[in-house]
């Protein structure tokens, strides 16, 4: 009965922090300490959170588990038969260590915040979102069901467009809240079309009974063609969530949120929900669809990496340094490098989290002050930020010992193992290229940040370390950072219990004629189709080919981006400004962010504002006016009937009125009185009586 | 419960109040202002009553014996007119799974508006007597299942609601009023003629053997009620069919409002005071879709599925093009009117796709967007009695000075964005999965889909300009909620939430109903196919 209940246990972590969240937010005007409340549900769900864990890598390794209730029953559909709605929990490994990484990094966020949110006037509201933000994102991580997992994805909008619009007092706040969730409707559009056709295909929501149907060759409109843009469809909502190219924008903007909701939100749970959801749909993207997002993973590193060059907001930077690491493991996935996306997606949870907690550190004691030019020298008042931060940023670089090189370098030589079996050489070579950019920016802003002579004296003699609160989560996080948790080998992840039993290849479910060559199953291993298939054997030796080479070019860019950092703003040898000033055009384009926000306003919101503008006009006076017109018409034409029946009707009226009156007038004549004329008249009258009978 | 009149009960008893009201002296208005209340509130446990004891397993729609509540005698009859004969309509009411919700629906808008029109103060009594009529012309449209009763019902709203507007209205009321009169006396003309067709078009057969003409609406839905040379018979060979169903279908797509019968929404609710604006949009826009699920589909299967594409495709355009209306608006309640016409259109795609998924989201639309449409205009009516102005750039910051007020419009906001755990959302996630499923209506519906986003766009940037940003001075003494506002809202948002996350209590309700009418919508095809085959 165990299983049964380390599934209840997952249902009690999936609905503390909701509880923490109402009693919060009711609570939060009178009662003054009840955040205390939220971060003890905080506590609790993570102990939880880690029992869970436990249970599950301990006792049931290899056995997923799940649990369904029914939500909506249809009854007897016409044509279909019994149809019902089901919503439901599944505890897999992936599942397990992710409900542990988010509880993990929302706690250390709670604990930070409390310091670094003191004396905000909605100060309980505050973590009352966060236990909001929590509850969505267990959600998204529990779930067993595309549509609960849509459900869920909303709410994290709604949770994120509350948190980022936090202190909305500001217009570029409430702004950054109203693009990121607009922004995020439209992936979510695709997303929901896609659950649509998932729906009218299988009759389901549930992954594992698509995935059964799946497997037995029920294809969407049975057609592969369909299954590929049913897989893109759904990747639409990864594209929006996880900040993908094109629906980038709203990320670096979400940075108007406080700092610690940047690292929770922004660095390593909400963000990530798109990887996370495509590495839930993983067994059903065909060849194609993987090859496609490998592309848009590709461009989503290499885009913003280069953007984050030039960028001297600290939380800018480190915004779009988040976007090109997703883009890496959005890249890895579509290269099939599953493991390791998902592996890097963890790692980079706990590293990112700790260089936005980190920058939070450094901003709350710069006193608000987010521009790298304007720091230096703070590695002497804040030694102890300054080394989580150093511990970090050489785990984002990849540098050897940290957890980063090891998920870095399993995507690089994934996408290195792809190429030599594709042919596809631009996704390693992006791969690469991206690693150096990411090793120079980040030590450029350590550099900036940290190094050299302070900017500005007065505010570097007033900065001092952050106390227990803010720097206990930087020191949990930064020793996350290092490689002893996921592998005994620095050098070989490979070898760590984290891949080679916690996570492992997924199974496949696509036609076999639509997967990438080296995902179907080798020819003359006898496979029984209905049952997980695992890559072929060439692709097991195309990465184990590809682990040295990439490791020591890996090693070899991160090196070379850390020397130029160095050159360039440590030793200053090199000039950045005369160089920005020889690449001018190339330099403005990374300073204003490759001009997107500037497109999509002058297309895209332009464009909808001109047409409702216009179609308000065409409303009021077009169709209304039609209708006024119509009622003008109305009135006129009565009006004339009105005349007509004036003049003419009653005209004729009159005028036989008159006409009698006139002939009246004649006969009175006749009516003299006298009776005489009567006499006269009457024989006159009897005369011609008389000649007229006779004539018959 | 066999035998109690429970529906004409719910239906006459505001007529009740409303004749005890006009015997009370007109300067008692807290008097008359309870006793309103009560009979609402009256009305509310009646409803509760009917839905304890209503059997979920009943159908309905075309089959007399699973109607529930059933209340049935002969209520006019003149014999001998020369060539029509006996003139017999009977009193017919009774409720299956598409009433029973708006029966629901009914009950509490009409409470909370009663609650929302305790501000009125311009000639009290006369207000209350319009609002009780109105109350029973309402219910009556949703229990009636005599097409004659049905008109009787329609035609009864009109009067009060003409005097509502236009008498306890704003600046442009009397416009207004006169043009939403006009409008839905056109549309009933519509509905009468179609309505004086049908009975000359079919007999039902009486219990001692005679046939007579009917305006029972069951019997209309049998073909085999249908005389060779009816006018309206589908055995016709001159087929009005067609032309009498635009005819009604018009009648109705007024009331929606469909476009492009739509512009006298903005007007009405602009001019109209809070608690009609919040009966307009939370319960008369719904007859008219009420108003062809119960009859126009069910008396004219075949031509429903030759229109059906036409009606997903006014049902896009209402989506689209009222949230694109939306958002050029400056004035806060022109807004939520057009909104409305943009979440109406989802009804419209839901019902376009005859199956049970589309159609029970279609019915459930329009319980959800009868109670977040209210909200939303209840809340504007909020601001307006503070601040009395509506414009959309006249505020800012709210959201500093009235917490409580800005919690309860994010509920309303983001439940007409559909936002998941909120009602809206499931109600046009259904819409959208039945539509869906119809392939010659399924790229409508994917245009649809952008509906969605255009709502997030106009709600959010009304979020940013109302509620956000820094507070304009001028409104630095606002006062939050009061006690009644709170009554008002309170009860709005626990519904949208509460069938947010269990939307079963509203979908059990109808879904033996739907499941009937998407089978007789699809064995008519079959009947009328081998009917028009000889």
């Amino acid at each position: 009965m165990q299983d049964s209940l380390l599934i209840k246990l997952a249902v009690v972590i999936l609905f503390l922090p909701l509880i923490g969240f109402i009693v919060t937010v009711f609570f939060g005007k009178s009662v003054k300490k009840v955040y205390v409340f939220e971060n003890l549900v905080l506590i609790a769900s993570f102990i939880l959170a880690s029992i869970l864990l436990y249970g599950k890598l301990n006792y049931y390794i290899d056995t997923d588990l799940f649990s369904e209730f029914e939500w909506i029953n249809l009854g007897e559909v016409p044509l279909l038969g019994l149809i019902s709605i089901k919503l439901g929990l599944m505890l897999d490994n992936v599942a397990a260590i992710m409900i542990w990484t988010v509880m993990l990094i929302s706690l250390v966020v709670h604990i930070f915040s409390i310091d670094y949110m003191k004396g905000d006037i909605r100060y309980n509201h505050y973590f009352a979102y966060l236990g909001l933000f929590t509850f969505s994102m267990s959600g998204i991580v529990l779930t067993h069901n595309i549509l609960m997992m849509y459900i869920f994805w909303e709410l994290v909008g709604l949770s994120s467009y509350l948190l980022i619009g936090f202190w909305f007092e500001k217009k570029s706040a409430s702004d950054a809240a109203k693009k990121a969730f607009i922004v995020n409707r439209i992936g979510d559009i695709g997303m929901f079309i896609g659950i649509l056709l998932l729906f009218i295909t299988y009759q389901t929501f549930s992954f594992d009974s698509i995935f059964i149907q799946l497997a037995d060759g029920k294809l969407p409109f049975n057609s592969e063609f369909w299954l590929t843009a049913t897989g893109l469809l759904i990747f639409c909502g990864a594209i929006g969530k996880s900040a993908q190219f094109p629906l980038h924008v709203w990320l670096p903007d979400a940075m108007e949120g406080p700092t610690p909701v940047s690292a929770l939100i922004h660095a390593a749970t909400m963000v990530a929900a798109g990887v996370y959801l495509v590495v839930r749909v993983f067994g059903m993207l065909t060849g194609d669809a993987l090859l496609i997002i490998a592309v848009f993973g590709a461009l989503s590193a290499l885009i913003p990496a280069t953007i984050a060059l030039t960028q001297n907001d600290i939380k800018k930077v480190l915004a779009y340094s988040t976007v090109s690491q997703l883009g890496y493991m959005i890249m890895a996935l579509g290269v099939g490098a599953y493991t390791f996306a998902f592996f890097h997606l963890i790692t980079h949870a706990f590293f990112k989290a700790c260089l936005f907690l980190g920058s939070g550190s450094v901003i709350h004691n710069m006193h608000h002050e987010q521009d790298i030019t304007r720091m230096g020298g703070l590695r002497k008042k804040m030694p102890l930020t300054y080394a989580a931060f150093l511990i970090s940023s050489l785990a984002i670089s990849g540098v050897p010992l940290t957890s980063g090189f090891l998920s870095k370098d399993g995507i690089l030589a994934g996408t290195y193992a792809f190429a030599s079996l594709t042919g596809h050489w631009l996704f390693p070579l992006v791969g690469f290229f991206v690693a150096m950019l990411t090793a120079f920016y980040m030590f450029r802003l350590i550099i900036l940040t940290f190094h050299g002579e302070p900017y500005d004296k007065e505010k570097y003699e007033h900065a001092h370390e952050s106390k227990f609160a803010m720097a206990m989560p930087l020191v949990v996080l930064s020793i996350l950072s290092i490689f002893f948790w996921y592998t005994p080998n620095p050098i070989d992840p490979g070898e760590g219990w984290v891949l080679s039993k916690w996570i492992k290849t997924p199974e496949i479910f696509t036609p076999v004629e639509t997967r990438y060559d080296f995902m179907k199953p080798d020819e003359n291993a006898a496979v029984d189709h209905s049952s997980a298939v695992v890559y072929s054997s060439s692709y097991t030796e195309a990465m184990h080919n590809a682990h040295y080479p990439a490791m020591f070019l890996s090693l070899i860019v991160a090196g070379l981006g850390i020397l130029l950092a160095f050159l360039f703003y440590q030793w200053k040898r090199i000039d950045p400004d005369k160089l920005a000033n020889k690449f001018k055009p190339l330099y403005n384009l990374s300073y204003n962010k490759w001009y997107f926000d500037e497109i999509y306003d002058a297309t895209f919101v332009a464009g909808t504002l001109m047409l409702s503008k216009f179609l308000g006009w065409f409303d009021l006076k077009v169709i209304d006016g039609i209708v006024d017109g119509s009622a003008a018409v109305t009135k006129g034409f009565s009006k004339f009937s009105g005349m007509f029946d004036n003049i003419v009707v009653d005209g004729l009226v009159n005028f036989i009125a008159i006409l009698s009156g006139f002939v009246g007038l004649i006969f009175r004549k006749m009516q003299t009185g006298k009776v005489q004329t009567y006499i006269v008249m009457v024989i006159f009258g009897l005369v011609i009586l008389l000649f007229l009978f006779k004539s018959f | 419960m066999e035998y109690f009149p429970i529906l004409s009960l719910i239906t006459f008893l505001p007529i009740i109040g409303m004749a005890i009201i006009l015997f009370i002296p007109k300067t008692q208005t807290l008097i008359i202002k309870s006793l309103t209340l009560l009979v609402t509130g009256i009305q509310v446990i009646l409803a509760c009553f009917i839905l304890y004891y209503y059997d979920y397993t009943l159908g309905g729609i075309n089959d007399p014996a699973s109607f529930q509540f059933i209340e049935k005698f002969r209520w006019i009859e003149i014999s001998g007119i020369s060539w029509i004969g006996t003139i017999k309509i009977d009193y017919f009411m009774g409720i299956d799974g598409l009433s029973v919700p708006m029966v629901l629906l009914t009950a509490i808008i009409t409470f909370i508006a009663t609650l929302s029109s305790w501000t009125i103060d311009r000639s009290v009594k006369g207000y209350f007597v319009m609002f009780l009529l109105l109350d029973t012309g309402m219910m009556g449209v949703f229990v009636a299942l005599d097409f004659f009763l049905f008109y009787i019902f329609w035609e009864l709203m009109l009067l009060p609601m003409y005097f509502l507007i236009g008498i306890w209205g704003g600046p442009r009321r009397e416009y207004a009023a006169i043009k939403f009169f006009l409008y839905t006396l056109l549309g009933s003309v519509f509905i009468l003629i179609v309505m004086i067709g049908l009975y000359f078009s079919a007999q039902e057969t009486l219990q001692d053997g005679t046939k007579v003409f009917t305006f029972n609406l069951l019997a209309l839905m049998d073909t085999g009620n249908y005389l060779t040379t009816g006018i309206l018979s589908p055995l016709n060979p001159l087929n009005l069919r067609l032309i009498a169903y635009i005819a009604l279908f018009a009648g109705f797509a007024i009331k929606i409002p469909m476009f492009p019968f739509h512009t006298w929404l903005p007007d009405a609710h602009v001019e109209a005071p809070t608690p009609i604006s919040v009966i307009l949009a939370g319960i008369l826009l719904k007859m008219g879709t009420y108003g062809i699920l119960r009859i126009s589909y069910p008396v004219f299967p075949d031509i429903t599925h030759q229109l059906v594409w036409y009606i997903a495709l006014f049902g896009m355009i209402n989506i689209i093009y009222g949230a694109l209306c939306a958002m050029a608006q400056k004035d806060f309640k022109k807004l939520i009117a057009y909104s409305s016409v943009s979440h109406m259109g989802f009804v419209l795609l839901g019902m376009a796709s005859l199956n049970t998924m589309g159609i029970s989201g279609a019915i459930l639309q329009m319980f959800n967007h009868g109670t977040i449409t209210a909200m939303l205009f209840l809340l504007v009516g909020v601001i307006y009695d503070r601040t009395h102005t509506r414009g959309l750039d006249d505020f800012g910051g709210l959201a500093i000075q009235m917490p409580a007020y800005t919690g309860f419009t994010m509920v309303a906001f983001f439940a007409a964005i559909g936002l998941p755990g909120l009602s809206g959302f499931i109600s046009e996630a259904f819409v959208f999965l039945g539509a869906f499923g119809v392939e010659t209506i399924r790229t409508l519906t994917i245009i649809s889909t952008l509906g969605i986003l255009l709502g997030a766009g106009y709600m959010l940037w009304t979020m940013q300009r109302v509620y956000l940003g820094s507070l304009n001075e001028k409104w630095s003494n606002l006062k939050d909620l009061d006690i009644r506002e709170y009554l008002m809202l309170a009860p709005l948002s626990l519904i949208i939430i509460f069938l947010g996350v269990y939307p079963s209590a509203m979908l059990d309700l109808m879904t033996t109903s739907v499941n009937s009418m998407v089978k007789f919508m699809i064995d008519s095809k079959a009947i009328f196919s081998s009917i028009t085959g000889f």
